[in-house]
């Protein structure tokens, strides 16, 4: 389920860019007010998000202890997996930000005439790396768009990233490694039942979109060929808040920038928004030192208890025939 | 009851579904779930819509306003967890999760793979929450909430044990333990518990303890062991129940009180504390470690927790042991100062036998029977002769709670191997942090439930069935009081032949006691390793 819907929810968002640019010249429109009202969407429903988890609090001190806890001297503690103070919790959650540690744990479990097996299994946690990281520079690559200088760390990434040489422009390998990471975690979703069955329209719709920002980026950039002096002008154009959209920047351009629009804006109100749940998860962020260290439940409250008192009331006699104490004789 | 099926048809089971998780009929098959609770219970514990009813009725007797109920509930708790939130928000379907469940391994019933049991949940909260799902339904994964979504809701949630697996592999620690608690939760504002979490956290509430032992029967329970040990070592224990002014409170969980063989672990405690001379009292008031309150509300939890906190203030003791339980040690290590807290009358744990002081308890002030007596072995406090357990090759079982709540898995280890020669662990994907429930776990050890405790233990017996096969295993030794009750059924059911031990009774076993006469039997009265019988 989903799988037409969502592409077909991408084909048709490529063809109103494509109308609304060639047929009805709505240049202005993709070209600024578009963007503009994506970004502010992202940036407004990002922060709205984070600001409602925040507002929610962590009434109890809730981590995932994944190896040995603190203890005794002599006892050896696992100290990224079970932290004991707030840095070791910095470890842990840059592990699990940067390298996907929980990921990497990833099994696979198979039934083999009643027994039961487990194997290894990385390529989720591989490509899932492959894919965010590449996301995540080639992205930082745009903002030479975005800057009258190119500032060298942006430079030395660019050399890197097109680090073989290879063809006119020069291709970065992120490039293609994002295209490889979005192909395969899409095919898995759509090949593997145990994920295709859980699968629904707002996991494919990202995939499809994002394939299809980083495919329109590609045929610009290596095949159609823009104006790439227009389109840097387009960009400070946004930047400086004085918008031009010129036409002679090729249809594809704005098909890209229009698809790049609409992930940002969908960003604050679908799953990605993992990007900002991933820093607040409480079975993650929180030391493993509840005994040691009181954690203060914002909204704790007296509760009816059935006090020793009334208890004793219930059982006096009883207890006094068993040669229990009581209080009250 | 429900007939339960053979294991060897019952292992049949399809890890590969074939349509998408929503086609598939709610049937809600007897032996896998439980009785409805009573109205009795529920009154007792004043909880709403209190009724008798069943599960297998179509009419549950809802209160009118349910829909409304079960909503603002969300609201409230979206507003008091972030971790409820944020799990509502963030869950990319990825599917790491999905094979790691006991009860989908067991099952291979889709809407218990994790992801799926809380997307149960996350429908209905982007129908009525988000503007995704408001507008776009369907197709942004949103649904009504319905009496049949409803019915859902409480079969899925009571075929979760709360065990934490599935968190430990979610890249965002997305937590379906959490899910399930605030589930059940919600569940139990409208009356939807079942008969076998209400019927124990009512007895708790009332008498202390969820088997309902009155104070006169704990004490006679516990003399009765008292007569058992003397038969067996001629050693003479003499406990003190409700004593002020001792050192120590030690509180366990009553059904080590009551049935074998937690029993045996019972005696352990009795035999190790009375070797140390340990100045500590037994409570009547407060005499349950573990919580069916957790298994019901966090409010409910906190209600019958207090009473650990209270009795040790009324005794005037200076610190608290806590037996061998599982869920017991989530609550203790990770709410009890939370909810109960300070405990600023009492003192920071020191050990009177090696003046060990317990940094890691500072605050709540609560240790480990386990980290008690590792610490005394460790310091050499101990005489043990390992060699009484020699007809024993065991294998430990971590407990869902003591592994990924507290990071509890060095102390039992250290411990069973000091006192047992013959060792072995399970496949290393099947312990410690990624350990097996053993099914039963998070109230769900009924006897109507059977199919379901058995699938859902299917993991962990297959883990036991290959140390079995490969080292001759015939003791599964744990922590747990739940394990002790449900993991000798489960391994009668898939892997006949292996019995099942409290960490300490295999101590006391071993434990060369002052003045105790040469030993013929183990606590089960079965004669030791070269003594007769052999």
């Amino acid at each position: 389920m989903g799988i037409a819907f969502s592409f077909a929810a991408v084909i048709a968002l490529i063809v109103l860019a494509f109308i609304g640019v060639k047929g009805l010249n709505l240049h202005f429109l993709f070209g600024a007010i578009v963007p503009y009202a994506a970004f502010l969407a992202f940036i407004g429903g990002f922060v709205y998000k984070v600001v409602k988890w925040g507002r929610s609090p962590v009434p109890f001190r809730i981590p995932t202890t994944g190896g040995q806890g603190y203890s005794f001297p002599w006892i050896k503690q696992n100290k990224l997996d079970s932290p004991p103070t707030t840095i070791w919790v910095i470890g842990r959650m840059l592990l699990e930000v940067l390298v996907f540690r929980s990921l990497f744990r990833n099994t696979k479990s198979d039934l083999n005439h009643g027994k039961l097996v487990y194997g290894s299994e990385k390529l989720l946690w591989l490509f899932g790396l492959i894919f965010h990281w590449s996301f995540l520079i080639v992205l930082i690559r745009h903002f030479r768009f975005f800057m009258v200088n190119v500032p060298l760390p942006i430079k030395i990434m660019e050399a890197l990233d097109s680090f073989f040489q290879v063809g006119v422009p020069l291709v970065y390998i992120t490039d293609l490694t994002l295209i490889l990471g979005v192909t395969y975690l899409f095919i898995r979703r759509v090949i593997m039942p145990q994920i295709r069955f859980i699968s629904i329209p707002a996991d494919y719709f990202p995939l499809l979109l994002i394939f299809a920002i980083g495919a329109t980026g590609i045929l610009m950039r290596y095949f159609l060929r823009v104006d790439i002096v227009g389109v840097k002008q387009v960009s400070m154009g946004l930047v400086y808040l004085q918008p031009i959209a010129p036409g002679s920047v090729g249809v594809i351009f704005y098909i890209h920038l229009f698809l790049v629009s609409v992930l940002f804006a969908y960003f604050p109100f679908s799953k990605l928004m993992h990007l900002g749940g991933v820093f607040m998860s409480p079975t993650r962020n929180l030391a493993n030192n509840s005994r040691m260290v009181r954690h203060i439940n914002p909204w704790n409250y007296p509760v009816h208890v059935h006090t020793y008192d009334e208890y004793e009331n219930d059982f006096r006699e009883k207890m006094k025939q068993a040669g229990l104490p009581v209080e009250k004789e | 009851m429900a007939k339960i099926p053979k294991p060897e048809q019952l292992s049949k089971i399809d890890l590969k579904p074939k349509k998408h998780w929503s086609q598939f009929p709610i049937d809600i098959r007897p032996g896998m779930y439980c009785h409805g609770a009573k109205a009795k219970d529920m009154k007792v514990l004043e909880l709403p819509n209190a009724r008798d009813w069943s599960p297998a009725e179509e009419d549950w007797k809802l209160p009118e306003d349910w829909k409304q109920t079960v909503l603002d509930g969300i609201k409230e708790r979206l507003e008091k967890y972030r971790s409820f939130h944020i799990f509502m928000d963030v869950c990319v379907r990825c599917g790491a999760c999905a094979d790691k469940c006991h009860f989908f391994l067991g099952s291979g019933d889709s809407r218990n793979m994790p992801v799926v049991r809380a997307e149960i949940l996350r429908s209905v909260y982007r129908y009525y929450f988000t503007p995704g799902g408001k507008i776009f339904g369907k197709y942004a994964g949103a649904r009504e909430l319905t009496v049949d979504v409803l019915k859902e809701w409480w079969y899925y949630f009571f075929q979760c044990t709360e065990c934490r697996r599935c968190s430990l592999f979610c890249p965002y620690g997305i937590d379906q333990a959490e899910i399930t608690i605030i589930g059940r939760e919600l569940m139990n504002l409208i009356g939807l518990n079942i008969g076998w979490i209400t019927g124990p956290a009512a007895n708790c509430y009332m008498k202390g303890n969820h088997l309902g032992l009155e104070p006169h029967t704990i004490k006679s329970s516990i003399e009765f062991f008292v007569d058992d040990i003397k038969d067996i070592t001629g050693v003479k224990i003499e406990p003190t129940f409700n004593r002020k002014g001792a050192e120590i409170l030690f509180v366990t969980p009553s059904g080590d009180l009551f049935a074998d063989p937690g029993t045996y672990t019972a005696m352990g405690y009795l035999m190790l504390f009375h070797e140390l001379d340990l100045d500590y009292t037994w409570s009547t008031y407060a005499s349950e470690g573990g919580n069916f309150g957790f298994f019901t509300s966090m409010e409910m939890a906190k209600r019958l927790n207090s009473k650990i906190y209270a009795e040790a203030k009324r005794l005037g003791v200076k610190w608290i042991i806590g037996g061998e339980c599982g869920h017991m040690w989530r609550v203790l290590h990770q709410y009890m100062d939370t909810f109960n807290g300070p405990a600023d009358f009492l003192e920071q744990p020191v050990s009177p036998i090696t003046g060990t002081r317990f940094e890691n308890a500072k605050s709540t002030k609560m240790v480990h029977v386990v980290e008690f007596t590792a610490d005394l072995i460790k310091n050499g406090k101990l005489k043990l002769d390992p060699s009484r357990n020699d007809d024993l090759i065991v294998t430990y079982h971590d407990s869902c709670n003591p592994a990924r709540g507290m990071g509890f898995f060095e102390e039992p280890r250290y411990v069973l191997k000091s006192v047992c020669n013959h060792f072995h662990e399970m496949p290393e994907d099947t312990i410690r942090e990624q350990t097996f429930c053993c099914g039963s776990g998070s109230g769900l050890n009924a006897s109507e439930d059977m199919e379901l405790r058995m699938r859902g233990g299917f993991p962990r017996a297959n883990a036991v069935k290959h140390v079995h096969d490969k080292h001759g295993v015939n003791m599964l030794a744990n922590i747990c009081a739940i394990d002790r009750a449900t993991l000798p059924p489960l391994m009668d059911y898939w892997v006949p032949g292996v019995k099942v031990a409290g960490t300490h009774e295999l101590v006391a076993n071993a434990l060369i006691m002052k003045g105790e006469k040469e030993r013929e039997t183990n606590l089960r009265a079965e004669p030791l390793p070269g003594k007769g019988g052999e």
